[in-house]
């Protein structure tokens, strides 16, 4: 029976058609698979009766030839999700005990679609990290660790690892600087953050709004199509969703990428890029070469701006979004003699210390004085930025990167422990795409010689999420990327 | 730009946050540390550049003010650690 978690949800949703297996015990499956990968700490809420419940029901529905698109199908939530009667912390203290009495939008579409939720996935706190390990939770072990464990990427650390892991057949993610794409190549999955504005922020707890973007994390490139197509969509509830059709994202896949033109940015040869890195990013574009795609050098000049350009405005817009956790309305609370003691007694028990050094760095960019040399210049780069993708992609219609500059590290790791800066490197190849609020999706490419995965990323034209799904889907078939064992 | 002890501190303040005396020091070092480190921002010229708010620019649309979901005042203080006769209760403001 365990077998059932190996297949993919296409698979899955072809076998519970022809009454192969139940839903229910598809999700039984998972759940035992969520039982024994406990030692991944992937979930920080399990509700596996919540999710037979589901199943149940969605077996009625195929039973009579009914349901939706992903009728059975279990699925994990990455934890910064609002579910409604469901705990939702985002790995934070301040949030314990917080249940939501409503649903975000993306999943209510999942459970209108027909997926169960098998529970909430770890990650760290407020999405503010790139190794999960500033969750509340404690970190996420990466399922492909040996002797030492190593990170699971972040901030949807547990995502990525609880697909890696078979513990759910997808996962939700969101990404607002690389939190999908680096979990993703971390531990060798497929994720997708899709163009800014293609799916609802309705109920995702807000990082930084002018970048938070939600997606799935998944074990293809078929099944990430599927899920997004169950995920995006227009939204009157946020008001940045744009009003573009959904198409059916699955259609591209297999299509022919003869012509396509594949742009490489020399300023990602980056000094000190990782060897093995560098030579499987040369292999991918020959893959995508021997298809009949044109390989394109192109330019973009601020790259090295990036970071410095995210970590102030993500920060800044974090700063005003955990203003409202002020243990007066929902979350956890700690006495003072006068308001704003309680405030602050609340605040310094509830945020963990990555989370308050970014609320500081983005109340002092914001603070009378400071405004102009920081918080504008950063939107002014911002722009050039952005300027500089629709200038590439006046000469190709996707570009190809790698998705991180390493392969994953071991949790705690003293360099990146003790300097801030060196844990944010890790987003040099994503961050920029967040800026310009363009597609993304993680590839796994293959293994390093430590046997742990690497992956590449695909950066669309806005809203052209269709040649990312045509190139990921040729590069899937050449890779042939097994799994964790 | 580096900044001071006492910078730190009113930066503690308006994040209501608070950092014990002998994390100030530690505080102060990493605080200018990542300032440095985006200072770099100041070599790109940017005099004639547009700042960029949104990547979804002139997308915002009005809607029509008006309640969609009342009438949830129980939902509304489900979470809340204190409340009294339907609101929300906090310590005392005035004396």
């Amino acid at each position: 029976m365990t077998d059932l978690t190996k297949l993919t949800i296409a698979e899955s949703r072809e076998a519970l058609k022809k009454k192969e297996f139940s839903a229910t015990e598809l999700t039984e499956a998972y759940i035992k698979k969520m039982d024994e990968g406990r030692k991944f700490n992937a979930f920080v809420c399990e509700t596996p009766e919540k999710a037979i419940e589901q199943a149940k029901s969605s077996q009625e529905k195929i039973a009579k030839g009914e349901g939706g698109d992903l009728e059975g199908i279990p699925l994990g939530i990455k934890d910064l999700f609002c579910t409604k009667g469901i705990a939702t912390t985002a790995c934070s203290n301040i949030l314990k005990g917080f249940v939501p009495p409503y649903e975000s939008t993306v999943t209510s579409k999942l459970l209108a679609a027909g997926a169960n939720f098998l529970g909430k996935l770890n990650l760290d706190e407020f999405a503010m990290g790139g190794s999960n390990e500033t969750s509340a939770f404690g970190p996420v072990v990466n399922p492909w660790s040996k002797d030492v464990p190593l990170v699971a990427g972040g901030s949807s650390g547990g995502s990525a690892a609880a697909v890696a892991a078979e513990m759910c057949a997808a996962a939700t993610g969101t990404d607002t600087g690389g939190s999908i794409r680096q979990p993703s190549a971390y531990c060798g999955v497929t994720g997708i953050k899709p163009t800014y504005g293609r799916c609802s922020r309705y109920g995702i707890i807000a990082f930084a709004s002018s970048l938070d973007q939600a997606g799935p994390i998944a074990k293809d490139v078929r099944d990430c199509a599927i899920m997004l197509k169950n995920m995006a969509g227009y939204d009157a509830k946020d008001a940045t969703s744009v009003k573009v059709d959904v198409p059916d994202f699955e259609k591209f896949l297999g299509a022919d990428i003869k012509g396509m033109r594949i742009g490489i940015p020399k300023e990602y040869r980056v000094d000190g890029l990782d060897e093995e890195v560098a030579a499987y990013w040369d292999k991918a574009a020959e893959m995508l070469k021997a298809r009949g795609a044109e390989i394109v050098e192109i330019s973009l000049p601020h790259t090295k701006y990036a970071l410095a350009t995210y970590y102030i405005i993500a920060p800044a817009e974090a700063s005003s979004n955990l203003a409202r956790y002020d243990g007066l309305r929902y979350g956890n609370r700690v006495d003072g003699v006068h308001l704003d003691d309680m405030y602050i007694n609340s605040r310094t028990a509830g945020f963990g210390r990555e989370v308050k050094r970014r609320i500081m760095i983005g109340t002092y960019v914001l603070s009378a004085g400071y405004y102009d040399a920081y918080y504008l210049k950063a939107q002014k780069v911002r722009r050039l930025i952005r300027d500089d993708y629709v200038k590439a992609f006046e000469k190709c219609d996707l570009i190809l990167t790698p998705t991180a500059p390493t392969a994953a590290f071991p949790i705690g790791d003293k360099s990146m422990q003790e300097n801030p800066i060196t844990m944010w490197l890790n987003d040099i190849f994503t961050v920029s795409v967040s800026l310009a609020g363009l597609p993304g999706m993680n590839l796994p490419i293959g293994l390093n010689k430590n046997g742990l995965p690497l992956g590449m990323q695909l950066v669309g034209k806005a809203f052209d999420e269709e040649s990312i799904f045509k190139a990921a889907s040729a590069l899937e078939k050449d890779i042939n990327f097994k799994g964790v064992k | 730009m580096a900044i001071d002890t006492q910078t730190v501190k009113r930066i503690a303040f308006l994040s209501r946050l608070r950092i014990d005396d002998d994390k100030i020091a530690l505080a102060e070092e990493e605080f200018n540390k990542i300032l440095a480190w985006v200072e770099q921002l100041q070599d790109v010229p940017t005099d004639d550049v547009e700042p960029l708010i949104s990547v979804n620019e002139n997308n915002l649309s009005l809607r029509k003010d008006e309640v969609t979901e009342g009438n949830q005042a129980e939902a509304v203080l489900a979470n809340a650690p204190m409340k009294e006769y339907g609101y929300f209760a906090v310590p005392k403001v005035v004396e």
